[in-house]
């Protein structure tokens, strides 16, 4: 314990190698989108690979918010040292948004998404095309309410990830309790909002892709894996910053609890995606075994690695305590969810879109790191605005006494 | 022939209590232990307390339990009584997941409270063995053994003059709730 000298208006500086690495990162992700857009055949391949990061991207600075508002809500006093983080990616959530809506705008333009359910004569009896379980669902997936529900579900996120940014930076001018009340109070309606909404986004976003078949499970399968990728992020940015010599109020308490995290949500997701697929498994009905007969068939490797990755190499290397305080192991931990989470959402997308076409190259690689690019350097540059530590923020002694 | 076993150091703050272990330890007197009613931060450290060893059982337990309920629910399902449900394998390893998941949760349960019992020679029916009844209260209690240490007028001082609102010398190690 004792007292601590730690400079409050450190600022992060978006500069060097980061920022130049994250521009290349940018400039390969164009080009590997630019050389998928050059073939005809591979328009819907390069789709699909740009709605998965761009899912991604969106879900990870979401849920960023969220985890302002799980803070602010549970009232935790551990985390106030390292808020500046997610509210960084919070901040970036429009661009994201953006994207996103971009991709499945121009996706449902060009037929290459979602045309399970949005193509000619799917709904008309008389049509040759017509598909009567489609006609049955019309009146929730059609463009018109679809594209509406996305845009009015991610402004919602982002206007609360926009005010709660907002206020923290009163809070840095003002002092005092009045922004920590109000981040209190919108985080509680946000919480409620987002738990209701972020199913129907995933139903929306990834199901839709085979509307045939349909999961209550998903909502919360992708709510779990948004969730458990975002905190992955969260404590590879802090990791990254304290090896550049930022941050050195983090101890290994603070990183211990986003282990901690990291564990138990790598469980939940696991929970969550076996509760999906034992109740198919189990009830053996043609019309739901069909998502996974798919998987079995033409994805079989990557749905075993998805359970490798996201299930057994964190409960494995986290569950001791000492690893959780370890930046080095708790860093590779995180890569791995990362990683595992593109796997996960590649085989929750690649079915529904390319089906037997999938593969594993230019395209999928290029993207990836062209998406991680654009979110590296959007998210140090909003870093980068303000300082690193909540100066004003109530539970700020209790963060930096933070002790396990 | 001086008969006390125990010297005891009781302090109303927990901070002049750590400051009272601060001066023992200076003196290189040796602390049995110290008794608070409420947990305390660092005071482990400070004492050299051992890490809790409850972790690694709970891992052996836990996985003890995995491998009896797979193991039990093979002999069951695919050695003794084989039944076609459904056309599955008869050892469909996804069904028999949830209740592996139980009793690895209930053997690791089960394990943890025997160990803690074992482990603090605290079981039902068992007087709990209490140094000074008002460490479960109000007081912060530092506990000198006296026949290791034999200065206790030093003692005695060092412990007044970190603030201990009372010293008292026992000469039994327990006193119980009889």
């Amino acid at each position: 314990m004792g007292t601590h000298n730690y400079n409050f208006t450190e600022q992060f500086e978006f500069t060097g190698k980061a920022k130049t690495l994250s521009i290349i990162a940018i400039v390969i992700g164009l080009a590997a989108i630019g050389y998928g857009f050059s073939a005809e055949a591979l328009h819907e391949r390069t789709f699909a690979n740009l709605l998965l990061m761009a899912y991604y991207f969106a879900c990870v600075c979401m849920s960023g918010a969220f985890f302002l508002a799980v803070q602010f809500v549970a009232q935790a006093g551990w985390s106030a040292s390292i808020l500046r983080v997610p509210e960084a990616m919070a901040k970036v959530l429009p661009i994201a948004v953006i994207i996103l809506l971009l991709v499945m705008g121009a996706g449902l333009y060009s037929h290459n998404l979602y045309h399970h359910w949005h193509a000619e004569g799917l709904t008309d009896p008389n049509s040759p095309n017509f598909d009567k379980l489609i006609a049955g669902k019309s009146a929730f997936l059609n463009v018109p309410f679809f594209m509406g529900r996305q845009i009015v579900f991610l402004a919602i996120y982002s206007a609360f990830a926009f005010y709660l940014a907002k206020w923290s930076n009163n809070e840095d001018l003002e002092g005092g309790l009045n922004s920590y009340r109000k981040s209190f109070k919108y985080s509680c309606i946000f919480l409620v909002i987002y738990g209701f909404t972020t199913p129907i986004f995933a139903f929306d976003t990834v199901m839709s892709l085979e509307a045939h078949w349909f999961s209550t499970m998903f909502g919360w399968y992708n709510f779990a894996a948004m969730w458990v990728s975002s905190l992955a992020t969260i404590a590879i940015i802090i990791i990254l910053l304290k090896k550049a010599g930022y941050m050195n109020w983090v101890n290994n308490s603070h990183l211990h609890n986003l282990g901690q995290f990291i564990f138990g949500f790598s469980i939940f997701w696991t929970y969550v995606w076996f509760a999906q697929f034992l109740l198919i498994y189990y009830a053996n009905m043609p019309e739901e075994t069909v998502y996974f007969y798919k998987r079995f068939e033409h994805y079989e490797f990557w749905f075993y690695l998805n359970l490798v990755l996201n299930f057994l190499a964190p409960v494995l290397l986290l569950m001791d305590r000492d690893n959780k305080r370890q930046e080095n192991i708790l860093l590779t931990v995180s890569i791995v969810v990362l990683c595992g989470h593109w796997v996960d959402y590649y085989q929750m997308i690649m079915p529904g879109t390319v089906a037997e076409e999938h593969g594993f190259g230019i395209i999928e690689v290029g993207t990836a790191i062209g998406f991680v690019g654009l979110f590296t350097f959007t998210v140090l540059n909003a870093l980068s605005k303000k300082p690193l530590i909540a100066k004003n923020h109530p539970f700020l002694q209790e963060s930096l006494h933070h002790q396990l | 022939m001086n008969n006390t076993k125990y010297i005891l150091g009781s302090f109303g703050d927990p901070d002049e209590m750590m400051h009272g272990i601060d001066k023992l330890q200076e003196n290189n007197i040796k602390i049995h232990d110290v008794y608070t009613p409420m947990p305390i931060h660092g005071i482990e450290a400070k004492l050299g307390v051992k890490r809790s060893r409850l972790d690694i059982a709970a891992f052996f337990f836990g996985i003890t339990g995995t491998c009896t309920m797979l193991s039990f629910v093979y002999y069951a399902a695919a050695i003794d009584w084989p039944i076609n449900i459904g056309g599955k394998a008869h050892f469909a390893l996804p069904d028999f997941i949830p209740i592996t998941f139980e009793l690895t949760i209930l053997f690791c349960a089960f394990g943890l409270v025997g160990s803690y019992y074992a482990s603090t020679h605290l079981f039902p029916g068992r007087a709990p063995r209490v140094m000074d009844l008002r460490a479960t209260d109000d007081r912060f209690v530092i506990a000198v053994d006296a026949k290791e240490n034999t200065d206790h007028t030093k003692i005695d001082d060092l412990l007044k003059e970190a603030g201990a609102l009372e010293v008292k010398h026992n000469e039994r190690k327990y006193i119980s709730y009889e």
